[in-house]
């Protein structure tokens, strides 16, 4: 490489005009081929293969017939699939909320100085990374209404025993709770990768002019991390729209069905009833869900970026 | 001392225990776990809640590996993440490059797609060709159906990686005769390293902390260790100290790599999400 003196776009400049013999344009296809029939077989074929089932009738080990749109049809008049979609929007948007508001508080205080900072942090960061079925039994044992540490935990502050996860009405919040405490630190690096690209000098002037901490965060900070709380908003929905290993290791959809979300739904029609076609239905509709999600969160991003624009 | 530090002294205090006060939930969560490992049926069972026993029990852990046949699962589990994180880098880490130097929109797209994608919705195809090919008790299909986390994970962070790495060497490389393939091995790659050893991080980590797929695939013999310790559960009064140790086993080599390797992880999981801002 000691040999090149020349600017390389010089050269190429010359290469074109023919002043030196040509080389050959980089072919960058094959470093893609390999990986392109790898996804074509994994996840492109699993696709299109779902699509086909979703409109057969077909409940492994009987035959296998077609049935046009049967299954949507059926699926539009399930009340069990519209209350599971109804619990997912509760989970997501109670999973999304929660840990943007810690989350963001945890990044303005790591956003500080203080002793141990880095260490403190990669605890914090140990849930999101842990193992999420081992971590759900220990929530298990510990929402454990007799000899839960959780109940003993509200009962020195006075608060009275809890049903946590046993019971219809708490089931849903005793999972978020486990969802928040294992992902708000995502919200918190999101967030603090955010505050660390936002100026010193218009703080400086604020004080001057008196501005409390409150008025500080609300009309500075807010403002400039915004695009990084929205980012948060879109992964942490994409996550827990399609939540299943800590709602089925805990509660596999209970008690009864009522934390029974669209995946856990799904995977008792594929798996517990064998039901395929049905399952492939399902599958079809909650893939949609989560694009047209993704699709309107996008939006709004690309929405608030453009206010920001105008606004400077 | 002048005022003004004392000042700055207090408040990094502040800070400080206002931090601790935040991790609180996390530091509690996994002393607790500990201590649930380390208790016997007894202590576990005792009201109001012990912390430390007078009596350890040791005897947990070495139930687990006696009586479940833990080790074996946690050799599956090194077989299926090793071998799906392995393939992944291979064909991943070239498939970054090219798809980073072509500007490939729409392969890109798919694979920002196949993560959005949950993986319930692979897994019934995918169980039925495994049953066709009879492959069903064998590891295989946990590796193969792996690389629909892997794969993903390793490609995006390499594109992420290759977009920001010079190309002007490459360009220099092939004027001096290099051939496409001579160029990824002798100039891209080697520079690409640190980006590597964070796709690397992040598929293992998401390879080994699976279960949807082991739930279905698994068979007695092929469990990985999140559904053998899942798989627990079913024996009726199971006692919570070897269930918490199981959890401890399964999760900690997890937990150690997160604890090495922060500085990556940190910045495998921000990477996609800050560079979009």
């Amino acid at each position: 490489m000691a040999s090149v003196t020349i600017e390389p776009t010089a050269a190429g400049d010359l290469a074109a005009k023919g002043g030196k013999p040509q080389r050959l344009a980089p072919n960058y296809w094959p470093f893609v081929v390999p990986a392109l029939v790898v996804i074509g077989a994994v996840i492109v074929f699993p696709w299109v293969f779902t699509l086909w089932m979703s409109v057969n009738s077909w409940t492994l080990g009987q035959e296998q017939t077609f049935a046009g749109l049967d299954n949507y049809i059926r699926l539009a008049g399930d009340m069990r699939f519209w209350e599971s979609m109804w619990h997912t929007l509760i989970y997501t948007a109670l999973s999304v909320i929660a840990p943007l508001i810690l989350g963001t508080l945890a990044a303005l205080i790591f956003d500080g100085e203080f002793p141990l900072r880095g260490f403190l942090r990669g605890v914090f960061v140990m849930p999101m990374m842990a193992t999420p079925v081992a971590i759900a039994l220990v929530w298990t044992m510990m929402f454990h209404p007799q000899l839960g540490v959780l109940n003993y935990l509200l009962s020195l502050v006075g608060i009275g025993a809890q049903e946590w996860i046993y019971n219809q009405s708490t089931v849903i919040p005793a999972l978020v709770l486990v969802e928040t405490w294992q992902w708000t630190p995502l919200i918190m690096l999101i967030v603090l990768g955010g505050l660390a690209a936002v100026p010193r000098e218009p703080y400086e002037s604020a004080e001057i002019d008196g501005a409390n901490a409150w008025q500080k965060f609300r009309y500075l900070t807010l403002p400039m991390i915004a695009p990084f709380l929205m980012i948060g908003v879109i992964i942490r929905s994409i996550d827990a729209v399609k939540s299943f290993d800590i709602i089925y290791a805990m509660t596999q959809g209970g008690p009864g069905t009522a934390s029974e979300t669209i995946n856990i739904y799904l995977y008792n029609t594929a798996f517990s009833y064998y039901d395929i076609g049905y399952g492939s239905a399902m599958a079809v509709v909650f893939f949609f869900v989560i694009i047209a999600l993704s699709f309107v969160l996008m939006m709004v991003r690309a929405r608030t970026n453009w206010s920001d624009m105008e606004d400077r | 001392m002048t005022p003004k530090i004392t000042h700055r002294m207090w408040n990094r205090l502040g800070l400080f225990f206002v931090a601790i006060v935040m991790i609180s939930p996390v530091i509690l969560f996994f002393v607790w776990m500990i201590s649930l490992s380390l208790k016997y049926e007894i202590d576990n069972g005792a009201y109001p809640p012990i912390l430390i026993p007078e009596n350890i029990a040791w005897s947990n852990y070495a139930k687990v590996f006696e009586e479940n046949n833990f080790l074996l699962y946690f050799w599956n589990s090194i077989l299926v993440t090793g071998a799906a994180t392995f393939l992944a880098l291979v064909i991943g880490v070239p498939a970054g490059y090219g798809i980073a130097r072509l500007k490939a929109e729409k392969a890109a797209m798919v694979i920002m797609i196949a993560r959005m994608t949950p993986g319930l919705s692979f897994l019934i195809p995918l169980f039925l060709l495994f049953q066709w090919m009879n492959l069903l008790g064998t590891l295989w299909p946990q590796i193969i159906i792996h690389l629909v986390v892997t794969v993903p994970i390793v490609v995006w962070i390499m594109i992420g990686y290759f977009e920001t790495t010079p190309k002007e060497l490459e360009e220099a490389a092939s004027i001096d005769g290099a051939t496409s393939w001579q160029v990824f091995r002798l100039v891209a790659l080697p520079i690409a390293k640190p980006g590597i050893v964070v796709a690397f991080i992040l598929a293992v980590i998401f390879s080994w902390n699976n279960f949807v797929f082991g739930i279905v695939l698994a068979s007695r013999e092929t469990r990985t260790l999140p559904v053998a310790v899942y798989n627990m559960l079913s024996f009726e009064q199971v006692s919570w100290g070897p269930l918490a140790a199981a959890a401890l086993i399964v999760t900690l080599p997890v937990l150690v790599l997160t604890m090495f390797a922060q500085k990556q992880i940190v910045a495998g999981l921000t990477a996609g999400a800050v560079k979009g801002g």
